[in-house]
């Protein structure tokens, strides 16, 4: 079991995650904005928009699942989560 | 080997081949599903996704599971250079050359669809193509050396699954496919 004393429950977040979309792969899918309906919104033509008005937004902790499974389930993997100084 | 275990193994290979092939069809008709972002009710766009990778990957161990209790058929006398080079059997070659062709190309598909995080989308996408060519392969393989292909279940079976892929793939090639059932045109190269 990796430790990962950044995100451990007790200890002051010092990172963030962030949802990356690749906009040369995205073709308005959809899947992620199913899959993360609080993070993401969705424009007329069914291209996401991070409702934060972030470019990458932050990714939750209580949405980091969800998030990685949007990942995985994108059909033409425009998705990246990273971990970003905060 | 006792003829009971002879016959059990016997019935475990021509069952999961069968399902294995429903599976696959099922895998074909969700993937183009998936691939056209259209929602399915109850599903969401990601469950199709998902659907279609779980069958894939349940009809890949069936496979497994078919070939490896197969490989103990006294009648296919399968060696084990023909789970890799196909024709080669002694027992009907062409129809479980297929077989083994088809395993080939599953093998890389299946190994390129999990390895697809660090292939990256244009490797994925090419040996994806692959699966148009696995599935009728392996549907011959079915009618050709399948126990049960001169059976009307069986055949009524095959007819429904080449339905629905002929179905499934004249409606991919119909140009609204790639309106995504959102109320726009669907986008051309300049």
């Amino acid at each position: 079991m990796p430790v990962r004393p950044l995100h451990a429950s007790t200890e002051r977040r010092l990172v963030t995650t962030r949802l990356h979309i690749d906009w040369t792969r995205c073709d308005g899918h959809g899947s992620c904005v199913e899959l993360l309906p609080d993070q993401l919104g969705v424009d007329d033509f069914g291209f996401p928009v991070p409702r934060s008005g972030q470019r990458d937004p932050v990714v939750p902790r209580r949405a980091e699942d969800a998030a990685r499974h949007a990942v995985r389930n994108c059909p033409v993997m425009a998705l990246r989560m990273y971990d970003a100084a905060s | 080997m006792s003829a009971t275990l002879t016959s059990a193994l016997w019935a475990l290979g021509r069952g999961t081949g069968v399902v294995a092939l429903v599976l696959f069809t099922s895998a074909i008709v969700l993937g183009i599903l998936a691939r056209s972002g259209r929602r399915v009710a109850g599903l969401g766009r990601f469950g199709i996704s998902d659907l279609h990778r779980a069958a894939a990957l349940t009809g890949a161990g069936l496979v497994v599971a078919h070939v490896g209790s197969l490989l103990f058929d006294p009648y296919a006398q399968l060696r084990l250079v023909d789970l890799a080079l196909p024709f080669l059997a002694s027992y009907r070659p062409l129809w479980l050359g297929l077989g083994t062709l088809t395993l080939d190309l599953l093998v890389v598909v299946t190994v390129v669809s999990l390895l697809r995080g660090r292939l990256g989308p244009r490797v994925f996408r090419v040996v994806h193509w692959a699966t148009y060519v696995l599935w009728p392969i392996a549907v011959l393989h079915a009618l050709g050396s399948g126990t049960d292909a001169g059976s009307t279940w069986f055949r009524t079976l095959a007819a429904v699954c080449v339905g629905s892929v002929i179905v499934a793939v004249g409606w991919r090639l119909v140009p609204s496919y790639g309106g995504r059932g959102w109320a726009r045109e669907p986008r051309r190269s300049a």
